[in-house]
């Protein structure tokens, strides 16, 4: 009954806010519900037992990419407004478009429901371990299994870290303010750098 | 009780919502990228609900790795987009030309 209770919750609010994230007007507030989404994902997962995604979505999504989302927009000097202009226009083609898409997902579902369709059956290679947490479960199938897809998957992250920072580390001009020259603070010696005073007592230190 | 099918409409929700969203804000390029996350958000809740009912951590696992996928493309999405604004001071989807012949 509660765990019915939740879904619903958990539901309501996820579709709820993924309308809010495309509909609102200002992207910040957008980002603030993709949050909310995610976190009420993060529920429905919980409900079937598994943790360690919904773990996973809270601090990754929530933690990273959202985050990473609202640095983006608010460094972004941008009339929003002026972006919006063919959302009204655009409306009826896309409200379209999703219902045939929709229909045609409901139609599956009606298929399965109908007796049409089975759902395949496990392999049983990978049946979560009894009295084991989640997360321990997981862990054994990813690193008996997937250990190479997982090392795949570490490259993917390094490849877009190093991406991300190669496209938008900025080369200033010599001589600009924040520059950092290696070379010269590599040769910078004490006596240059630091002067040595012999304040008298009272009196405050002039440089 | 909670089958499978309620999980399943869920994800098609979400998805469908994603792909509205792209086609309401083609010019808000952030907006589009949102959309995109909300519908490997709809993948994810479909590959869990399945490894959860079918009893197969596989769902999981793929899940992770599109989680890992989805990072990638955010951050690599979001540093072009950052170097677009700075050579071009707009972002609108319409005004992106430059690799035409």
């Amino acid at each position: 009954m509660i765990q019915t209770l939740a879904f619903y919750l958990f539901a309501t609010l996820v579709i709820g806010s993924a309308v809010m994230v495309i509909m609102a007007r200002n992207p910040v507030h957008s980002v603030l519900w993709l949050i909310l989404a995610f976190f009420n994902a993060a529920g429905l997962m919980v409900l079937v037992g598994a943790e360690f995604i919904a773990a996973l979505l809270v601090i990754v999504y929530v933690g990273a990419v959202a985050v990473l989302f609202l640095f983006v927009v608010m460094m972004l000097d941008i009339d929003f407004s002026e972006m919006r202009a063919g959302f009204v226009k655009n409306f009826p083609l896309g409200i379209a478009i999703a219902l045939v898409l929709l229909a045609e997902l409901v139609l599956g579902i009606g298929a399965y429901r109908a007796g049409a369709l089975e759902l395949g059956t496990p392999s049983g290679v990978a049946a979560p371990l009894a009295d084991r947490a989640n997360i321990e479960s997981i862990g054994a199938v990813l690193y008996r299994d997937y250990l190479f897809l997982f090392e795949a998957a570490g490259v993917i992250l390094l490849v877009a870290m190093v991406g991300a920072i190669v496209l938008t580390h900025r080369q200033r001009p010599d001589g600009a303010r924040g520059q950092q020259d290696i070379g010269k603070q590599v040769r910078r010696k004490p006596d240059e750098a630091t002067v040595m005073k012999q304040p008298t007592i009272g009196k405050g230190v002039e440089l | 009780m909670i089958g499978i099918e309620h999980y399943v409409v869920v994800s098609a929700i979400l998805f469908v919502l994603g792909v509205l969203g792209i086609f309401l804000n083609r010019k808000n390029i952030i907006v589009i990228l949102m959309a995109i996350e909300l519908i490997l958000l709809a993948v994810n809740i479909n590959l869990v609900a399945f490894s959860a009912f079918l009893g197969d951590l596989v769902g999981q696992v793929f899940a992770m790795f599109v989680l890992t996928v989805a990072a990638g493309e955010a951050a690599v999405g979001l540093a072009i987009l950052v170097i677009y604004f700075r050579g071009r001071g707009t972002i609108a989807v319409d005004d992106v030309d430059r690799l035409k012949g």
